[in-house]
């Protein structure tokens, strides 16, 4: 097996053209991005709002876990199934992968965002207030800085499950790094399929790395060092100071 | 409506090796994962690497996954025995944490007096630390379960039966029966694997009931 993948991964024609490693790289990437940045544009104000008034806390909790009860799979194919005449050219299989990975996203982004913001220091609130913060300034000031590191792991908990399901819109023939796996199969190719999950996992990784390390730059170091929530992997299920969890789901 | 009704038989199977696939590699995650947590939160220098390595399991996504353990456990690729082992490493990546930190919630004075109290470590572990950890691991597992019903129907692209191969079915025949049928018996799996695990843990926790305090 290890040879195959060798073999297939140093094999020149596999890096060039419309169905290289580079292209399909890009068009990952390029998916995974936009889903994830327009989740996080729904997911975070809301998180963050849920969590500074503590209101509608209930009905987001049970949103999001009935939105990650539905399989991404069928939803992918009825999508595809009832937009696709509606649409043309690219945007026909782009759209619905792109609604299938926006709908993955938001809700470990949510979590992350109110829980965030639920954990901060009633004691660091308090004093902001007393200093004449406003609502919004508190938000902004202190809130949000400190809700950072969880935001951070609802982004990157999304972000794994993002790049992964990626992989499977190539079922529905979008491209991405999944067209390796998917027309591997096809021939029955071993070696093209297991290079096509070694790249993704690679991705994956990568990704969360870079963010892991973008997270190191942006929470204030006095959030860090001391905390348990250093660690560079995501966290998914967290324990707040009142002792209940909070999750950002699985994949 | 007709269609679910024709196909009784066909839901009943797939339901249950849905069932099968997503349910055993819970209780073995479970298994696996209770002495691993235990270890890291006994010996503080593993609890870092513990978690970060158990959690890179992660980042293989599950098509990729289910792709390469045949390669690397010698079984044939429709094979469901790789859907079950790739569930149980999500699962286990998944819950080390969870274990870890739920044992390391049960207050200091707590395990004082249980040794206080003649407690050896081992009984102390099951008499006191775990039955005091089953919330926090709970709410772990319940994420597990939930997500685990999804990621198996992805396994229906390779061609493994359960639920996920009406979505496929339907899709190649451009035909929406198979798919509601199979997206809404995916979601009542999900709920009945959430359900059980909930009264599983009221069964457990029954002092959380009688302070009706906590939560």
């Amino acid at each position: 097996m290890i040879p195959g993948i060798i073999d297939w991964l140093t094999d020149p024609a596999n890096w060039s053209g419309p169905d290289g490693v580079p292209a399909h790289l890009f068009e990952h990437i390029w998916y995974c991005a936009l889903a994830l940045l327009v989740a996080a544009a729904v997911a975070i104000p809301v998180g963050l709002a849920i969590g500074h008034t503590g209101r509608g806390r209930f009905l987001a909790v049970n949103l999001a876990g009935a939105a990650r009860a539905i399989p991404s799979l069928g939803l992918l194919f009825v999508l595809v199934l009832w937009l696709f005449p509606k649409l043309t050219g690219d945007s026909a299989f782009l759209v619905p992968t792109l609604i299938v990975l926006v709908v993955l996203a938001i809700p470990p982004i949510m979590a992350g965002a109110y829980a965030g913001v639920e954990g901060v220091d009633p004691a660091a609130r308090d004093a902001a207030l007393g200093m004449g913060m406003t609502g919004g300034q508190v938000l902004r000031k202190v809130e949000v800085p400190c809700a950072l590191p969880l935001i951070f792991s609802g982004l990157r908990s999304a972000t794994l499950q993002v790049v992964g399901t990626a992989t499977i819109a190539a079922v529905v023939g979008t491209g991405g790094l999944g067209r390796f796996l998917i027309d591997g199969q096809k021939v029955q190719d071993f070696p093209q399929m297991a290079s096509g999950a070694l790249l993704v996992a690679l991705l994956a990784l990568g990704l969360d790395l870079l963010l892991a390390l973008v997270q190191r730059g942006v929470v204030s170091p006095g959030l860090t060092g001391r905390t348990v929530r250093r660690g560079n992997t995501p966290v998914d299920v967290e324990i707040d100071p009142a002792g209940r969890t909070v999750d950002a789901p699985a994949r | 409506m007709t269609w679910f009704i024709d196909h009784l038989d066909d839901v009943q199977a797939r339901t249950l090796q849905h069932v099968y696939l997503a349910g055993l590699p819970l209780v073995l995650g479970l298994l696996i994962a209770l002495p691993l947590g235990w270890l890291a939160r006994r010996y503080k220098p593993l609890y870092a690497p513990f978690t970060a390595g158990f959690g890179l399991l992660y980042t293989i996504p599950s098509l990729a996954l289910f792709v390469l353990l045949p390669g690397l456990l010698g079984t044939k690729i429709l094979d469901p025995v790789n859907v079950v082992v790739g569930m149980t490493l999500y699962t286990v990546a998944l819950l080390v944490r969870t274990v870890a930190d739920g044992l390391g919630a049960v207050p200091e004075d707590v395990q004082q007096a249980a040794t206080a109290m003649g407690y050896t470590r081992v009984k102390r572990f099951f008499a006191i630390e775990l039955p005091l950890a089953v919330p926090v691991i709970s709410a772990g597992l319940r994420v597990a379960a939930v997500s685990n019903v999804s990621i198996v129907s992805v396994a229906a692209v390779l061609g493994i039966p359960q639920l996920g191969l009406f979505f496929t079915d339907g899709f190649a025949r451009a035909f929406y029966d198979p798919l509601v049928v199979g997206i809404i018996a995916c979601v009542v799996l999900a709920l009945f694997f959430d359900a059980v695990i909930v009264l599983a843990t009221r069964a457990l926790t029954p002092w959380l009931r009688a302070t009706g305090a906590r939560s």
